[in-house]
């Protein structure tokens, strides 16, 4: 996945700050964002799907906090050895219950979030995992949320 | 509370939002349900913090935030709590969580997530993050992310 700055417009910079939150449930809703911004829909539709396509957006939609209908979110880490890093990240990624994973530079150097339906679920990818790399997943479960708040300003 | 219906709204839109004029009535058409009912039920979602939002996920290096930290902290449990809240009120932390140490590899129990356009940005950030936990911090590190290896989000089974 890119790692790189986008080369971004101020347009897009605009589009990407309007679209972090707060999409309107209404019939023609990206027509309605598009009146704020001063565009038409289709110019709004084509740079939303040239944003998706270029990953300057990994994802539009809503962002489900599925411990709130009885699931489960665990960040875990890993320490992989170098050599095997590719192979395990493969394994890793190939789960669905993995959201999301990132490498890091540590002794842990991956890790992982695992987001299950039921909280049974986390145990089971965890034993999957370990069972298939041969590695000791470290599970690290909130136990409290002190802030969240994933928007950034493009 | 939470139904099938939802369950297969859920399903329906965990990987985005049809990009089309009307997207709620071809979510609608997909469920075999009204329009107005999937804006209902994604409303009663947001009120219920079942959905934190809806709208853009974005790529933090694409944005420019290149230097992407997780920052660990041993501080004492008895001050974890307000010690994290006020860490979390901190602009440049967009995460902030106090998780169980895995002794002895990992004496760490206060996690905040700092983002900066460099290296040095971020560092000034985790300096501004040591004077407010002061005495009461042991020991730190940061974990910069080196590679994004996965990034869809939740993926419940159809």
């Amino acid at each position: 996945m890119v790692r790189e700055p986008a080369v971004l417009d101020d347009l897009d910079r605009r589009i990407v700050n309007a679209l972090q939150g707060g999409f309107p449930l209404v019939d023609e809703p990206y027509r309605e964002v598009a009146e704020s911004l001063g565009i038409s829909e289709s110019e709004l539709l084509g740079r939303l799907d040239r944003l998706l396509s270029a990953r300057v957006l990994t994802r539009f939609g809503p962002m489900f906090q599925i411990e709130r209908i009885g699931g489960k979110f665990v960040l875990a880490a890993m320490a992989v050895p170098e050599a095997d890093f590719e192979k395990v990240a493969d394994i890793v990624n190939a789960l669905p219950e993995v959201a999301h994973n990132y490498r890091r530079e540590h002794a842990f150097n991956m890790w992982f979030v695992l987001a299950t339906e039921r909280p049974d679920g986390i145990a089971a990818a965890v034993a999957a995992i370990e069972a298939a790399t041969g590695l000791r997943v470290y599970p690290f479960p909130k136990e409290r949320e002190y802030f969240v708040e994933m928007k950034l300003h493009a | 509370m939470h139904d099938a219906t939802d369950r297969a709204l859920i399903v329906a839109t965990q990987g985005g939002l049809p990009r089309v004029p009307r997207p709620y009535d071809d979510i609608a058409g997909g469920l075999g349900i009204p329009a107005a009912e999937v804006k209902a039920r994604l409303e009663r979602m947001l009120a219920l913090g079942v959905i934190r939002r809806i709208g853009a996920v974005p790529n933090h290096y694409a944005l420019g935030y290149t230097a992407n930290g997780m920052s660990v902290w041993d501080v004492d449990d008895e001050h974890c709590d307000a010690l994290g809240v006020e860490i979390g009120k901190l602009d440049f932390v967009t995460h902030c969580y106090r998780r169980p140490r895995h002794l002895p590899d990992w004496p760490y129990n206060l996690f905040a997530m700092v983002h900066g356009r460099s290296r040095e940005e971020c560092a000034a950030h985790l300096e501004t993050i040591r004077t407010v936990l002061g005495e009461r911090c042991r020991a730190s590190d940061v974990l910069y992310s080196t590679a994004i290896l996965k990034k869809t989000g939740l993926r419940i089974a159809e």
